[in-house]
This record gives C-alpha cells, sequence and structure tokens, in this order.
C-alpha cells in the first residue's frame, strides 16, 4: 500500500469537469416490496458537498434507500430530487458504489474502471483519469489484472475507483469500505475525504461502522424501525450531527458519547455486560 | 461437456438389413444423443494446464487407439473373425489409397465438409438470432419460446420428408436438414445463457449509463461467449450426425453415401474407412471449436 502514502489531493487539484456538489432531497419517501413495508416517511434534506452516512441493523433498508435516490428503483410513496429536479429513472447525476465489487469479469481492473467515466470522455484523457484513480487506491500494479485473480478488498477499492470515474455529483456508497482489512480501510476513509475536498460532491454512504461514521460525515443517520410496530417498516429514528471540521482525530474523546449513543441506537451496547 | 456423439458409436447398418432399417436405427441414434447433447449445458472449467504437461496428454489419449489398432490387426491375422466381416486394417488401407488415387475420396470429403460447414453456419446463424431474441426480450421469449419449443420437439429426422415434397432431393434439402440440427442446440445454450446473466452486472451497466445496444455489446453478450462456444460446439457435433442421415437417406455423393454404396457391394473394408474419416472429421472440427473456446475463455472469464 505504499502508493496510497503519496498525497492524492496534489494530483487530484485540477479543476472539476462536473457540475459540482449536488443537494439531495427527500420528501416522505417509503417503499414497499409486495405488501412488505421495508421503509417509510424518510425526510432527509442533504446539502450540496454534504457527506451523510447510513447506519442501521441488517436488512433495514439501507441499500434500499441508496437504490432510491440513484433511480435503480421507484418509491412507492415520496419523492426525491436531485439539485431540485426529481430523480426519474436511473439519474446519472449520481454514481453507485454497489454492496458487491459488480466487476465484469472479463475486463481488467482498469477497463472495469473505465466503466465510470462520464460518456464521451476523450480516449487519452480518461485513461490518465482511470491511472490516477486506480493509483490512488492502490492498484496501481495491477490495473492490468482480471477482476478473479485479485482479492475481495482489490475488487472492491477498483469499484470505488469507477464509481469515482465520473466527477459524480452525488456519490452513493453502499458499504465501500466493507471488504478491506482494518489498516487500508482506514487509507480508504482518508482517500475518500480527499477527493471529497478535491472535487466537491456530496456523498451518501451506507456503514456498519459506527467509528467510520463519526470520521467522516457531516451528520450520522439511523435508520430503524419502531421496535413497538416493526412491521410498519424502517425511517429514520435520530440524525446525529458530528462536530469538528474535518480531517477529525480518530481518537477525538469528545465524540465518544456519540459512539455510545449511536451503538446504543444500533442495539448495541457499548459496554459488554453480562 | 458432452463429448460430440461419435458416429462409430452408432448402430452400423446391419449388412443384411436395407435402407429403412438403417434409417430408423440413425432415427434412435439421433433422438436419443440430441437429448444427451442439449440436455447437458455444464460448460467445461478452465483448467490451468502447464505447458510441460500438454504433450503428456497428447500422448496418453493416444494410447488406447494404438492398443485397439494392436488388438484389430491381431484379431484379423489370427482369422478371429472372418474378413467378410471385419476386414484386416492394411485392406482398409488399401482401400483408402485406391479411394485417393482416383480422386474420388477427396471428392467425398469435400461435398461432406460443405453440406456440414453450409449446415451448421445457417443453423448457427439462425440459433443466435432466435435465441438472441428468446434470451434477451420479455416480449420475444413469450411470443416466439412455446413456437420454437414445439418445433424443437419433433424430432428432426420427422422433416425429411416434408424436405423432399417442398425441395426435391438436392443440396437444398440435405443442407437445410444439417441447418435444422446445428438450429437447436445454438438456441437453447444461447437464450438460456442470456436469461441468466447475472442480473448484478445488468443493473450495474444501467446504472452507468449504458444504453440497451451498448449492454447487449459491453455486458450481455460478452458475459455469454463461453455459452455461445459450447453451444457451436454441439451443434457442429449435430451437423455432423445430419450430414450422414441427409446422406444416407439419398444422395450420389459424400460419406454418408459411401456408406450406403459400400453397404450394398458388401465392401466391408470401404465401410470402415468411412466410418474412420468421419470420425477423424468430426473431431477434427470439433478440435478447431474447442481452440476457439480455450481462447475465447481465456479472453472473455
Ligand atoms: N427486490 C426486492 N424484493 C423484495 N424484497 C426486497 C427487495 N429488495 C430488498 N428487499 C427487502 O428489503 C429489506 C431491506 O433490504 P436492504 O438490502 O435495503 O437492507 P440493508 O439495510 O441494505 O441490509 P444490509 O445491511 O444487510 O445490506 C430486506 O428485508 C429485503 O428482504
Ligand atoms: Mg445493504
Amino acid at each position: 500500500m505504499s502508493t496510497a502514502s503519496t498525497s492524492p489531493s496534489a494530483t487530484l487539484s485540477q479543476p472539476s469537469s462536473s457540475a459540482g456538489a449536488l443537494g439531495v432531497r427527500l420528501s416522505g419517501v417509503g417503499r414497499t416490496f409486495d405488501s412488505k413495508v421495508v421503509l417509510r416517511d424518510v425526510d432527509l434534506d442533504i446539502a450540496a458537498g454534504e457527506i451523510v452516512a447510513l447506519i442501521g441493523a441488517s436488512g433495514c433498508g439501507k441499500s434500499t434507500l441508496l437504490r432510491q435516490i440513484s433511480g435503480l428503483d421507484q418509491p412507492s410513496t415520496g419523492r426525491i430530487t436531485i439539485d431540485g429536479s426529481p430523480v426519474a429513472g436511473i439519474d446519472l447525476r449520481c454514481s453507485v458504489g454497489f454492496q458487491e465489487p459488480r466487476l465484469l469479469p472479463w475486463r481488467s481492473l482498469e477497463h472495469n474502471t473505465e466503466l465510470g467515466l462520464p460518456r464521451g470522455t476523450a480516449k487519452g484523457e480518461g485513461r490518465e483519469r482511470v491511472r490516477e484513480l486506480l493509483r490512488l487506491v492502490g492498484l496501481g500494479h495491477a490495473s492490468g489484472l482480471r477482476p478473479r485473480q485479485v482479492s475481495g478488498g482489490m475488487a472492491q477499492r477498483a469499484s470505488l475507483a469507477r464509481a469515482l470515474a465520473r466527477r459524480p455529483g452525488v456519490l452513493v456508497l453502499d458499504e465501500p469500505f466493507g471488504a478491506l482489512d482494518a489498516l487500508t480501510r482506514l487509507q480508504m476513509q482518508d482517500l475518500l475525504l480527499d477527493v471529497h475536498s478535491a472535487e466537491p460532491t456530496t456523498i451518501i454512504l451506507v456503514t456498519h461502522d459506527v467509528d467510520e461514521a463519526l470520521y467522516l460525515a457531516d451528520r450520522v443517520v439511523l435508520l430503524g424501525a419502531d421496535p413497538q410496530a416493526p412491521a410498519d417498516g424502517a425511517t429514520i429514528r435520530s440524525i446525529t450531527v458530528v462536530p469538528g471540521a474535518r480531517p477529525r482525530d480518530r481518537g477525538d474523546a469528545t465524540l465518544a458519547h456519540l459512539r455510545v449513543e449511536l451503538l446504543d441506537g444500533l442495539g448495541v451496547s457499548a459496554h459488554h455486560s453480562s | 461437456m458432452t463429448e460430440k456423439p461419435s458416429l462409430a458409436e452408432a448402430p452400423a447398418p446391419d449388412s443384411g438389413a436395407g435402407a429403412p432399417a438403417s434409417l430408423h436405427q440413425y432415427a434412435s441414434t439421433y433422438g436419443y444423443s440430441a437429448a444427451g447433447t442439449e440436455g447437458n449445458l455444464v460448460r467445461e472449467p478452465v483448467r490451468g494446464e502447464r505447458r510441460g504437461g500438454q504433450g503428456w496428454i497428447i500422448v496418453a489419449g493416444l494410447v488406447l487407439p494404438a492398443l485397439l489398432l494392436v488388438a484389430w490387426f491381431l484379431i484379423s491375422a489370427l482369422g478371429l473373425v472372418p474378413e467378410y466381416r471385419l476386414p484386416a486394417p492394411q485392406s482398409v488401407w488399401l482401400a483408402a489409397v485406391e479411394f485417393a488415387e482416383n480422386g474420388t475420396l477427396a471428392t467425398h470429403i469435400a461435398i461432406s465438409t460443405q453440406r456440414v460447414l453450409l449446415g451448421f453456419a445457417a443453423g448457427s446463424i439462425l440459433g443466435l438470432a432466435l435465441g438472441a431474441l428468446v434470451g434477451l426480450s420479455k416480449w420475444g421469449s413469450a411470443f416466439l419460446s412455446p413456437t420454437i419449443g414445439a418445433f424443437r420437439a419433433v424430432p428432426s429426422l420427422a422433416w425429411v420428408p416434408l424436405l423432399v415434397l417442398y425441395i426435391g432431393i438436392n443440396e437444398d434439402s440435405k443442407v437445410t436438414l444439417i441447418a435444422i440440427g446445428a438450429l437447436f442446440p445454438v438456441y437453447t445454450t444461447v437464450a438460456g445463457a442470456l436469461r441468466h446473466v447475472d442480473p448484478h452486472l445488468v443493473e450495474l451497466g444501467r446504472a452507468y449509463g449504458l444504453g440497451r445496444l451498448q449492454l447487449l455489446t459491453q455486458v450481455q453478450l460478452p458475459a455469454v461467449v463461453p455459452s455461445i462456444v459450447s453451444g457451436l460446439r454441439l451443434a457442429l457435433a449435430q451437423a455432423w450426425l445430419f450430414l450422414v442421415a441427409a446422406e444416407l437417406i439419398a444422395s450420389s455423393m459424400g460419406l454418408g453415401f459411401l456408406l450406403v454404396d459400400s453397404q450394398n457391394n458388401g465392401r466391408v473394408d470401404r465401410l470402415f474407412l468411412t466410418i474412420i474419416l468421419l470420425g477423424i472429421l468430426g473431431k477434427t472440427t470439433d478440435a478447431l471449436i474447442g481452440l476457439l473456446e480455450k481462447y475465447l475463455l481465456k479472453r472473455w472469464s
């Protein structure tokens, strides 16, 4: 991982071609599968350039909510707008990093990452961008390899590079660092923050890691169902504004109580007592 | 992966029986092998063979044929089976030399190969197109697949009388029959594979802005390349099978004709020669597709 030690912000600071970060607004969003209510009444206003972390128990509908935002799925109720205009169908203002890497097995990591480039990118420029992104995620040496030749963590980093390639207005990431080892995970978190400051974008990410949420996000949104009425579906249980400007100190003691609060919200007691 | 149904395994027309009996035998042979080959769509896993191992494998594969040849030689040298039932290897060789010298062998082989290739090409192209329609479009599938399924259920040799009636006994009817034989394996594999392309990858393509056509060329087709090739491989085996059927029924040239002709003249040596030639030709064309398959699997998976 020596590649990740070079300062990414230096190489990423070239003028961005995207329209910049875009705001996202969800009002009364709900999603029902057949007769099963998964999400209900989700109201959330995300400012352009904000980083929002979504946390919640497994199966509570986090991925489903991301799919609504990127237009891969339509909400059963409510509406979603990006930059004021409604999301109708797949919205290319969003770039999606899926929960699984979803790399095309017959393409090298480099060509997989190319898929993320906006249509009509000049060949040379695109290749340059891809090479730079792969280097940033620590895959510079592996760009010619096929997905089956790389580890799960490498595949996930390639998928992150692909999501970044478009310089999206909204970056939607579903557990982007889930398959990474602890050290790479920290490096990728810093990389994401570097990209965010060099190329303004709104980031909505799902994570299971409360510390990651507190390190990265402006706000942490806890999704979950009402324990009294679990069949009603999940909605926003709490929104936690994380104090302090980024980059934050990972050991920041002022965040400790937030951590306890959030873990509590997830149904985990912070101190294991028997 | 099912081997190309070896023609040498097909029941050879009994020397006493007439043509209708052998037609029935071929029909039942076909019915059996069609079910066997089309049903078996499991792809052979790519094996990472090392270079050094390659030569050893070829030698190992040649051991049994060599043993068979020796056994054949001994059996006929010892006179265990009369010559009119089992010719000696050298008389088969002599038959080959005689044929080769007067040029008829090359003609028979050429005309048969031409029929197989034409029928195979026509059948595979049609099979690909139909398979793509049915595999990619819900409407296409709803509209077409029951009908195609019904046509497929008709044992393909049942078309023969109709083909003869409509087209006549000529090249076209033979090539058409072979095309019918080649069509269904390609159709079935391609339609099935396209239907089962990983939905995650298709969704990925859509999420990254690929249109319908780009989705097809960049995600769906590459995903089914290995299946297409194994479908083609099955189709080629079928094409040889149908070639012999077509030529047995009515022809004045080609390897199938040679079988009937040798049978009628009691030339067991030529019968053996033809069967061996069919085996060699089938295996060679199959090996060529096998090479293509190997290359494509390396490239696309
Ligand atoms: N296409 C679908 N059809 C039916 N039910 C679905 C569908 N997609 C999701 N669900 C249901 O919606 C619920 C939420 O799923 P989702 O994938 O959003 O959970 P998640 O919060 O992302 O979970 P995890 O943390 O395990 O990834 C699940 O109970 C799932 O069964
Ligand atoms: Mg999920």
